[in-house]
């Protein structure tokens, strides 16, 4: 993929990250978790990229990424065309104002000492120089974009539901006026009646205010629906990237032609035929050779097992895979 | 309808009562349904709703605050509501199987896969050690465990995930049950180790002809799995039929409102259907049918007067005014 594109809000190029494991007395390392190993994917303005994969996929540690949390091993991560490298103090500051999360269990992300309006008025008073008169306003102004009465405000955590609480996690993020907003399984925590409101509700604040997001989760179909473009990950890897209809209803990968197979039907009468994949994700920490996904691909070849498939376009979308090489590959 | 049910629940009735009878919490209100052998049923409702109470109260393995107020419990012909506690014990594990959430953490780390599956057997059968050794090994076969022998003396550390799945299954099927009750079975999977487990139970259904209970959330399973569906909202059962019919033609607006809330692969824009405010608290229901503050097409009847089951269509019930026949909604 190409270099640094101004246009592009965020922009990743071969992340990398590696957790080294280490062993004995005087912690020798012996080896390293290849969380992330090696993915590019931008975001634009205004639009949502889903990450779909299953556990030990390496998609909770792209957002931590994303969010400064963990360092790069390698690869840049470039924000409005600047690498996050080489940004100083200041430039940091105004990036992690830029870009805000949202986590999946309401009950533990919200501290429950703090009455709702100060813990959505944090990250003003911590970041910006306000009056006590405009952190009030905006605090105001925040819950009515959240769909929660000015009263709340003055209430505790515990005197919210499941979905006003993600609703109060939400204006909390907001409050920075972001760019870019992380969304970890952000309605999984949710009762299904709930769920639609807080989809919902992002969609209209992406309309509204113009933010990027960062949705990762296990459901399916919601990353289908709340995505633009969806990247699939396996042990590490990126290997389907594309629009978001295209991946979910036609996927090319392997990977991807049986995670999607695996997904509930939304009615009785869908039937799917499900590819049934041999085995278990391998550990991050010893990934086989090759092609990661080979040794429980239906469609293996000789050259999966030795040779590392590129991501290429296919189709319209972004696909590693050998099987699309083209008849005269090497 | 066939005359003999596997499993009838008529009026059942369970309370959760405070220490000193002041607080009432009707958790499952007037439950009737039934089920025939080999059938598979849905029982589908929200965090409060009173699903896994009723499951609790079919398997009698309810806290000591509730209380079963009244209704019957009829499995193979016999009411289990009066049964004593030891009786109780001899019907589950045997004839009437369970399955918890999270199957991979209902094994017990310190005893071998062999001495877990054979308990069941030594316990119902009587069987010997050495008979129940070999009837687990057998076992292990039939979940399709490769080589049986050897695994049998591992313990449960030593297996991997999928593996430890189907040696609940064993557990489950170990004392040829004629019904299997699984309590949200594949909430903490991954889509294709859900998979796995789902088609490993309806294989076990086919094999030994079991009825299936599954007590879920998710909407998607009952799509999957089930012959039949029953909401709950609430405490009570506000819809049941047989599933292509309720997918296809939901007579409760609630049934309604959470088929359309759940996103879908393929439906791009499509705004999801939300379900205003939250599930009631079950202490303090409201008055009249209890789903009327949410509902979209209330009437001044709904707050008043609850209504009761109505039949709208071969096999399917809903406790709804909208389902009334004209005699009755006047």
């Amino acid at each position: 993929m190409p270099g640094a594109q101004p246009n592009l809000l965020l922009e990743a190029q071969d992340l990398v990250k590696h957790f080294p494991v280490k062993r004995g007395v005087f912690s020798r390392t012996v080896g390293a978790v290849r969380a992330v190993d090696g993915i590019s994917f931008s975001i634009d303005p205004g639009r949502t990229l889903g990450v779909v994969g299953e556990s030990g996929c390496g998609k909770s540690t792209t957002a931590k990424l994303v969010l400064k949390l963990e360092e790069p091993t390698g690869g840049v991560i470039r924000f409005q065309g600047r690498s996050l490298g080489d940004l100083d103090g200041n430039g940091l500051g105004q990036y992690r104002r830029s870009v805000q999360a949202v986590f999946q269990d309401p009950y533990a992300s919200l501290n429950p000492r703090m009455r709702v309006g100060d813990i959505i008025a944090e990250p003003l008073v911590t970041n910006e120089r306000v009056s006590g008169a405009q952190t009030s306003a905006r605090v105001a102004t925040l819950l009515q974009l959240v769909g929660l009465p000015e009263r709340s405000r003055n209430l505790f955590p515990h005197e919210f539901s499941g979905g006003q609480r993600q609703r109060i996690a939400i204006a909390r993020a907001l409050a920075l006026e972001p760019k870019l907003v992380v969304l970890d399984e952000p309605v999984s925590a949710l009762d299904v009646s709930i769920r639609a409101q807080i989809l919902n509700l992002l969609r209209d604040l992406q309309s509204r205010l113009g933010l990027a997001y960062l949705f990762i989760a296990h459901d399916l179909a919601a990353v289908a629906h709340m995505s633009h473009t969806v990247a699939v990950m396996y042990l590490g890897k990126i290997v389907e990237l594309g629009e978001a209809r295209m991946v979910a209803t036609r996927p090319r990968h392997p990977y991807t032609q049986a995670l999607f197979s695996a997904a509930l039907p939304s009615h009785p009468a869908e039937k799917r035929e499900e590819i049934l994949l041999p085995g278990e994700v391998p550990s991050p920490l010893n990934p086989p050779a090759g092609c990661r996904f080979h040794p429980r691909c239906p469609q293996a070849m000789a050259r999966c097992a030795t040779e590392e498939p590129k991501l290429r376009l296919v189709e319209g979308r972004f696909t590693a895979c050998h099987l699309y090489d083209g008849p005269g590959a090497p | 309808m066939s005359p003999a049910p596997l499993l009838e629940l008529d009026g059942l009735t369970t309370h959760y009562v405070s220490a000193r009878g002041t607080r009432v919490v009707p958790a499952v209100e007037d439950v009737s349904l039934r089920l025939d052998a080999g059938e598979t049923l849905g029982i589908v409702g929200e965090s409060g709703s009173g699903k896994t109470t009723l499951a609790l109260t079919i398997l009698r393995l309810l806290p000591p605050a509730a209380r079963i107020i009244r209704g019957a419990i009829r499995f193979q012909g016999e009411d289990l509501v009066p049964k004593s506690d030891a009786e109780m014990r001899r019907i589950r594990g045997k004839r009437i199987a369970m399955i918890l959430q999270d199957p991979m953490a209902s094994l017990n780390p310190l005893f071998s896969v062999g001495e877990q599956v054979a308990e069941p057997i030594r316990i119902h059968e009587g069987a010997d050690r050495r008979s129940a050794w070999t009837r687990a090994r057998d076992l292990l076969k039939a979940v399709k465990i490769s080589a049986p022998d050897t695994r049998v003396r591992e313990y449960p550390h030593q297996l991997s995930g999928g593996m430890r799945q189907r040696i609940v299954g064993a557990i489950a099927i170990s004392c040829g049950p004629r019904l299997l009750i699984a309590d949200e079975p594949t909430t903490s999977l991954d889509v294709t180790i859900q998979a796995q487990y789902l088609n490993l139970l309806r294989e076990l259904q086919r094999t030994h002809g079991l009825a299936l209970i599954f007590i879920t959330h998710n909407l998607g399973i009952v799509a999957k799995m089930c012959d039949r569906i029953a909401v709950m909202y609430a405490g009570r059962l506000v819809e049941s039929g047989p599933v292509t019919t309720i997918f296809d033609a939901p007579a409760h607006p609630y049934t309604r409102a959470l088929l359309e809330s759940i996103p879908r692969m393929d439906d791009g824009n499509r705004r999801l259907t939300a379900i205003d405010g939250q599930p009631p608290d079950l202490a303090a229901p409201p008055p009249g049918c209890s789903f009327h503050p949410r509902c979209p097409d209330v009437m001044d009847r709904c707050r008043a007067e609850a209504p009761p089951a109505f039949a709208v269509a071969r096999e399917q019930t809903a406790r709804c005014w909208l389902a009334a026949p004209a005699t009755v909604r006047s």
